[in-house]
């Protein structure tokens, strides 16, 4: 694992600019266990069994390292795509930044708390829009008055009223899009000292997509992290100013959008 | 295509690697850490900072309760007149079957009122407890994508039954007075009766929060723990009168169940016929005690797992 060892910081480049870290990932490990893997046989029976037989367990226990040895330092203003194949281990390195997966071992510092926006980060469906901005606010630490401030904005840039008023519906009849609009406009709308977008934009149309990639850029130049995992090279281009490309959980290559992504174009073929 | 041996063989391939200050060159990434004050992602904060956070949560766990409850009956067509329907059917499944088909009320002065407040006050403990299994297990979504103490969920579902309850008093003082009750200065008694026991149910919801969270199966099997501790707790019988003769280890037992003695009190405050001869000796401080110890452990054994919760 020539990875591991070779970076626990990366090489002395451009010293003149004051840098001030706000991710540091260091030689991390992630390995995840799956219960009840092994059979595969999800009766009655069959837990029972499972339960009889608790000594030897290992038989229905299987560990799946997902990250090994990643480690990388992220910069304030930076904003950091993540690319790879389906299953090569971005989300779970993301989750775990967001301290949602505990790691195997290794550590992960952080400049605050960084939020995570997934494709699956529902909210509660049975509320309306409107209560979901400001359950949503309150619970990322607004007070009363800055979401009564900021109300009008988050819901015009959400989009969701264009077709009608659509945000005094229950969010369960939101079609995926519009609820993905809706989360990364709750969630952006506060700054974040770091902030991580999992494929969330992906179900957006475009004009939210630009929406969505100027804010962005508003938020890391109020001194903020973003990270941003995307199959959409296009929209890592347009948001991102450095690369990390993550390959069966080892990270092959850390650099400057333009060169990272041309590798990984060549590497998959396009 | 790629494959495992080529990746681990080939390594990654560092181009141009961000800049970083030349005093910060040698530093370890731990060091690093430390010196630009970032911590350990995930990590749990300490007790005092954890009850700081969840304060400045206060208007989220009221709106949350608030919000919870509007939409609670929204699939129904009579809508919110559930609150009050519910618990009005409750008693009156009681009534018929104890007081008028096995007939428990003998003995007991104005069984109705009797009755009617110890299903109020013990549904309201059962459905802290029901909600708060459900509080982690049941809001993962929510968890999972925004950051706030994870104690605002169980306590913000204990609220929503508090809300439920105080519905349910406008009906059961409607019984209580409808019953010949006269009001006097004791039913002010109730209300710090409902405060200590609402202590009392944040801290159970917190417990079997964390308990829900990770046993999944405890959801099936708390409604029949629950039906037995209602059985035990004296709703449709007295207690006083049923150990009259009964050995002095099981009166004791009986009587130093916390369900049973809020709705002791509850009875107390409403009823003229329930008299302090009828309660347990220091029943009062008995409501304090469970309220402050599982209050206050509750909180603390459900903010030890603050970091697990969500994960995995």
């Amino acid at each position: 694992m020539a990875v591991a060892e070779q970076q626990p910081l990366p090489p002395l480049a451009r010293p003149a600019e004051s840098r001030v870290p706000t991710v540091i990932v260091d030689d991390v490990h992630i390995v995840y266990t799956v219960y009840g893997a092994g059979t595969g046989k999800g009766s009655a029976t069959a837990a029972l069994s499972r339960m009889l037989s608790k000594k030897r367990r290992s038989t229905n226990v299987r560990r799946v390292h997902a990250v090994r040895g990643v480690s990388f330092t992220a910069y304030r203003g930076e904003a950091v795509g993540i690319i790879g194949s389906n299953g090569s281990g971005k989300s779970t390195l993301l989750k775990a930044i967001a301290g949602l997966l505990p790691v195997e071992s290794g550590k992960i510092y952080t400049d605050g708390q960084p939020s995570l926006l997934g494709v699956n980060a529902a909210m509660m469906n049975d509320l309306t829009g409107a209560t979901n901005v400001v359950l949503g606010g309150l619970a990322m630490g607004m007070t009363r008055e800055e979401i009564r401030a900021r109300y009008k904005g988050i819901v015009d840039f959400s989009g969701i009223n264009e077709k009608g008023d659509f945000i005094s519906l229950p969010m369960r009849t939101y079609s995926s899009g519009m609820s993905a609009r809706l989360r990364f406009s709750i969630a952006a709308a506060k700054n974040h000292d770091v902030l991580m977008i999992d494929e969330a934009l992906a179900t957006g149309d475009r004009a939210f997509q630009r929406r969505s990639e100027a804010r962005i850029q508003e938020l890391r130049k109020e001194a903020g992290t973003v990270f941003l995992v995307s199959h959409n090279n296009k929209s890592i281009r347009d948001t991102c100013d450095r690369v990390v490309w993550v390959e069966h959980g080892v990270m092959r290559m850390d650099g400057p959008t333009e060169e990272v992504l041309t590798a990984y174009e060549e590497h998959t073929g396009k | 295509m790629s494959t495992v041996s080529e990746t681990t063989h080939n390594g990654a391939v560092a181009v141009g690697a961000p800049p970083v200050p030349s005093d910060d060159a040698g530093l370890s990434p731990a060091q690093l850490a430390a010196k630009y004050g970032l911590t350990v992602s995930g990590a749990r904060p300490g007790l005092l900072e954890y009850t700081r956070l969840l304060w400045g949560r206060r208007h989220f766990i009221n709106e949350f309760a608030k919000a919870r409850t509007a939409a609670q009956y929204t699939q129904a067509r009579l809508g919110q007149l559930w609150q009050v329907m519910t618990p009005l059917l409750n008693a009156a499944v009681y009534y018929l079957i104890f007081g008028l088909l096995i007939g428990t009320s003998r003995g007991v002065d104005n069984f109705i009122a009797f009755l009617v407040t110890g299903v109020f006050i013990f549904t309201f403990t059962q459905s802290s407890v029901l909600a708060g299994v459900r509080a982690i297990s049941g809001n993962l979504g929510l968890i999972r994508a925004l950051h706030f103490p994870r104690a605002s969920m169980p306590i913000a579902f204990t609220l929503m039954q508090l809300q439920q309850l105080l519905m349910s008093m406008f009906v059961l003082i409607a019984i209580v007075l409808m019953t010949g009750e006269v009001p006097d200065a004791s039913w002010l008694l109730a209300i710090p009766a409902l405060a200590v026991q609402f202590v009392f149910n944040t801290g159970l919801a917190l417990i079997v929060a964390r308990l829900g969270s990770k046993m999944t199966d405890l959801a099936q099997l708390m409604p029949f723990l629950l039906r037995t501790w209602m059985y035990m707790s004296g709703v449709m019988y007295s207690i006083s009168k049923l150990t009259a003769t009964a050995p002095p280890a099981v009166r004791i037992f009986l009587d130093v169940n916390p369900a049973a003695i809020y709705i002791d009190l509850m009875r107390f405050s409403l009823i003229d016929s329930v008299t302090s001869a009828q309660m347990p000796n220091h029943v009062w401080a008995l409501a304090v005690v469970w309220a402050v110890l599982v209050g206050v452990g509750g909180y603390i054994y459900f903010w030890k797992a603050e970091e697990s919760y969500g994960r995995g």
